[in-house]
């Protein structure tokens, strides 16, 4: 059971209005995986985690996770969206929030239980969030939120935890911390996170996956000028992002993706 | 006031306020919190054509109100959940046109000539008991729902996708909401009128969601708003011989004017005293620097 892929993707095709978003997806990740995803804007890293968790409907191609379709089994993933700013007038504390991660299907008609109550009040303190359990959403920062979503995301004790650019608004020290607790955390649990932080990243995560349309899988968490030029082409707009990332890297001549 | 209450009209029309304040109040909370203040108007117009086809095929008027107005409602979910960029102008069309059907069914139901004004603005001094009786019910069934549902309720009204992620039937609690909706709203125009519908299930949870630290909390202060509003409204219809439903609107509606000027001050007070700190910040650096 253990060579069991926790997670299975074959020929995964995504198309939105006719336009492609993601094309020949394969990719296959074991119990104990800490990935990276990395790729530009646009480039389909959300799309592909909306897809594996069952919100989007594949155009074609298989999903398998837990060897099941996502639909079924999107509940034993715990998924800290990108945008944190969704309602923030909304009259709902931060400990009601992490709260919901503790809704399962078919677990309609009952109220959360005081052990249900225990976890989330653990999962905040994990974040360094106790303190503010009973604030309102609105009254927390941007990288406040992201802990209590982040709690949520943990709460259910998942065996396989997505997380979409978790410290967008974290600041450089907050990073640390905060991948400091994800390396702990993935002794049990599998990991998927995007991010752009790829010097951060490469010292904690295990494996790369690049995204842009198409998706390359590195098994090591080396990240090689090849990869940062297919993954981010030089563009007339977005002249420096590979020099910035690639800086002390070897500099290698640009190709063209494809040209090979 | 208290004389008023002699009356059997007026302890009718206390009651079947109070019940639309507890009504609204509940179910204005879940329509602000899930923007869909523009399809309860939909709901309430569209059921018009419902009253229009009750009088012209001579059906008994409470089904068939209730039968078109769920249809028309379950339309414009659908309409949401599927094509959200355009969803805001099909309830429109929807709107106007069961309206209009409404109008023109009854212009062509011979000798029934229907009051217009007592639609909108409904006639709650003249509500009978058994109207109050299927308020009381209905009110019932949104509680029970209530209670059995708060949890998934509130998850789908703050974060649609993770809790269709954490198993909660989203699409299916949306529809079951609209058609609680669509009835509680059939029920209370038959009291207090289309307008006051609207007024009582938008204003009273505008207020309260700024103090409410819940979804639960939101509701039950939108419920006691309702409450005061209706009592002082009908307290000025019978002092001054006003059209009650209207009294009962003017009263919440500046209570929301109220809460405007109330947040515009403090938020004024807030800028200044941020502009000071920061004023005496710079003087305080000013002063380290000169020394």
């Amino acid at each position: 059971m253990a060579d069991e892929p926790i997670i299975a993707i074959r020929n995964l095709r995504f198309a939105y209005g006719g336009h492609p978003v993601l094309e020949d997806i394969d990719l296959t990740i074991y119990e104990g995986d800490f990935v990276a995803m990395i790729g530009p804007n646009g480039g389909g890293k959300t799309t592909l985690l909306k897809l594996m968790l069952g919100l989007l409907t594949p155009t074609g191609g298989s999903i398998r996770i837990f060897g099941r379709p996502p639909r079924q089994v999107s509940h034993l993933i715990g998924y800290m969206p990108q945008n944190v700013h969704v309602n923030t007038h909304f009259p709902v504390t931060a400990l009601d929030v992490v709260l919901m991660g503790k809704l399962k299907p078919g677990r309609r008609w009952t109220r959360y239980s005081n052990q249900d109550r225990l976890e989330a009040h653990k999962a905040l303190d994990r974040l360094g969030m106790g303190a503010f359990c009973h604030r309102r959403v609105g009254e927390l920062s941007g990288g406040q939120l992201q802990r209590i979503f982040v709690a949520r995301a943990l709460v259910s004790e998942p065996r396989l935890l997505f997380l979409d650019e978790p410290t967008a608004n974290i600041d450089t020290r907050g990073q640390a911390e905060f991948y400091g607790l994800l390396k702990e955390l993935n002794e049990s649990v599998t990991i998927l996170v995007v991010s752009h932080d790829l010097l951060v990243l490469s010292a904690y995560v295990k494996s790369v996956a690049c995204i842009n349309r198409r998706l390359h899988y590195h098994d090591q968490a080396e990240i090689t000028a090849d990869m940062l030029e297919t993954m981010y082409p030089c563009t007339p707009d977005q002249p420096c992002q590979v020099e910035l990332m690639a800086r002390g890297l070897p500099h290698r001549p640009l190709h063209i993706p494809g040209d090979e | 006031m208290l004389e008023a209450l002699q009356f059997e009209f007026m302890r009718n029309a206390l009651m079947a306020g109070l019940l639309a304040s507890v009504l609204c109040g509940v179910m204005g909370t879940l329509v602000v919190v899930n923007r869909i203040v523009f399809l309860s108007g939909g709901i309430a117009h569209a059921a018009y054509g419902g009253i229009g086809l009750a009088f012209f095929m001579g059906w008994p008027f409470l089904p068939t109100t209730l039968g078109f107005t769920l249809a028309a409602a379950v339309l414009m979910a659908a309409v949401t959940i599927r094509a959200r960029h355009r969803a805001d102008t099909i309830i429109g069309v929807i709107w106007a046109v069961g309206m209009a059907i409404g109008v023109i069914l009854l212009d062509l139901t011979p000798g029934y000539n229907v009051d217009l004004m007592s639609y909108l603005f409904g006639s709650i001094l003249t509500v009978p008991f058994a109207d109050i009786r299927l308020m009381l019910i209905i009110t019932a069934v949104v509680g029970v729902a209530l209670v059995f549902l708060y949890n998934d309720l509130l998850a789908m009204s703050y974060d649609e996708e993770f809790a269709r992620i954490r198993g909660v039937p989203v699409t299916a609690l949306y529809f079951f909401l609209i058609a609680l909706l669509a009835v509680s709203i059939v029920v209370i125009i038959q009291v207090v009128g289309l307008i006051l519908v609207i007024a009582l299930l938008t204003i009273p949870p505008f207020i309260s969601e700024k103090y409410a630290r819940s979804l639960f909390a939101m509701m039950a202060l939108s419920t006691l708003m309702g409450a005061v509003f209706t009592i002082c409204g009908l307290w000025l219809s019978f002092t001054y011989d006003l059209t009650s439903g209207a009294a009962i609107i003017l009263v919440a509606g500046v209570a929301f004017f109220l809460s405007l000027l109330v947040d515009g001050l403090k938020n004024r007070r807030l800028r200044r005293r941020a502009q000071a700190e920061a004023l005496e910040a710079a003087d305080r650096e000013n002063t380290a620097e000169s020394a």
